[in-house]
């Protein structure tokens, strides 16, 4: 009888819950979410360009009159590059907790939070990406209707960095789709 | 929370998210108007902007999901399904509606710098409308973000029947 306790004993001190592993998967999700809206945000702030236009002549000089392409011309490009701002912010400091481990849990709600979070994220930064492609699909081909000449033949890098700066906001957008639908299926029902 | 209080919060919410996409499709569609200036007639329809073509898509077919939603029973297997699916239909109903939004806003105030005039000063019926269209639009937006919170809740909290 006394063995059999002793067996028993040893069994609930061998259980004991191992820490739980490193989702390294999770981890390179976010990590090249943050590459992508990072690359994304910068690209389109540092978009500039100015070109030298020729308004009038008189006599034999040429009046040229230089005008300058800038992002914040636009309110959706404003949009787009303070949601990828705050979204590449938010995978940065999702990173940092997933470093850190759990030691900043708060009654158990830090696996909710994280969901919740991403998916607000996800929404912004969709909403963002949204915009600025319809702004920029406006700048390559105008509209007839509305009288609005496309801006593009002239600000030809401007427009090719827009685009650049888009396409890197869509690559992040699926990445941080397929972040929060991990991190979503991390959610574990309590019991 | 019973059984019946949450399945009576989820179809308040999908009927109501039912309602305002709906709403959107149709008064985005129904909005047209004309102009005269100086012997030009300038009709103003959705259909001249891809922004609000691509809205109109967007919301219709976020209402024909929510309708195919409000008939199915909700089983345990299903709802984790229907969560992702919930996710990537309030992804496209916020694009659409930040970039219907974009192009209002430079139909309403233009563009000094591109050379953009606004054009709601010929067309204020039209205007109007689209700015309708958008609010429903925004409305739809939020109810989905709340739909794809409250299945969160309801995942983390099974009901043991």
């Amino acid at each position: 009888m006394a063995s059999g306790n002793v067996e028993k004993l040893e069994l609930s001190f061998s259980a004991v819950p191992d820490k739980p592993k490193k989702d390294w998967v999770l981890m390179s999700l976010r990590v090249l979410a943050f590459l992508a809206t990072a690359s994304a945000t910068l690209v389109m702030a540092l978009n500039k360009q100015t070109k030298n236009f020729v308004v009038a002549t008189i006599g034999t000089t040429p009046i040229t009159v230089s005008i300058t392409a800038k992002f914040h011309h636009t309110p959706a490009f404003i949009f787009f590059v303070i949601a990828n701002g705050v979204a590449s912010l938010h995978n940065l400091v999702m990173i940092g907790v997933d470093i850190l481990g759990p030691r900043f849990d708060y009654k158990g709600l830090r696996f909710v939070l994280i969901a919740i979070l991403d998916m607000m994220n996800l929404v912004l930064a969709s909403a963002g990406d949204g915009a600025a492609t319809f702004m920029s699909e406006l700048g390559r081909n105008g509209n007839t209707h509305a009288r609005w000449d496309k801006i593009c033949d002239k600000f030809e890098s401007y427009c090719n960095r827009g685009g650049a700066a888009l396409i890197a906001s869509f690559i992040a957008i699926i990445l941080l789709l397929v972040t929060t639908v991990m991190s979503i299926s991390k959610l574990k029902p309590k019991n | 929370m019973t059984k019946s209080k949450r399945v009576l919060i989820s179809l308040i919410l999908r009927l109501l998210a039912f309602g305002a996409t709906v709403a959107a499709v149709v008064v985005m569609v129904t909005s047209h108007d004309s102009a005269q200036v100086l012997n030009l007639t300038f009709t103003a329809k959705y259909s001249n902007e891809p922004a609000f073509k691509y809205f109109v898509i967007a919301e219709g077919i976020a209402s024909a999901y929510s309708l195919i939603v409000l008939f199915t029973s909700s089983q345990n297997s299903l709802r984790r399904l229907l969560l992702i699916l919930d996710l990537v239909i309030a992804m496209l109903l916020s694009s659409s509606i930040s970039a219907a939004v974009a192009i209002a806003h430079v139909g309403k105030k233009g563009n000094n710098h591109a050379g953009w005039l606004p054009i709601c000063g010929q067309v204020p019926k039209f205007c109007d409308h689209v700015s309708g269209a958008l609010v429903a639009g925004f409305i739809a937006a939020i109810l989905y973000l709340l739909i794809v919170l409250s299945s969160m809740h309801f995942i983390l909290n099974p009901l043991f029947l």
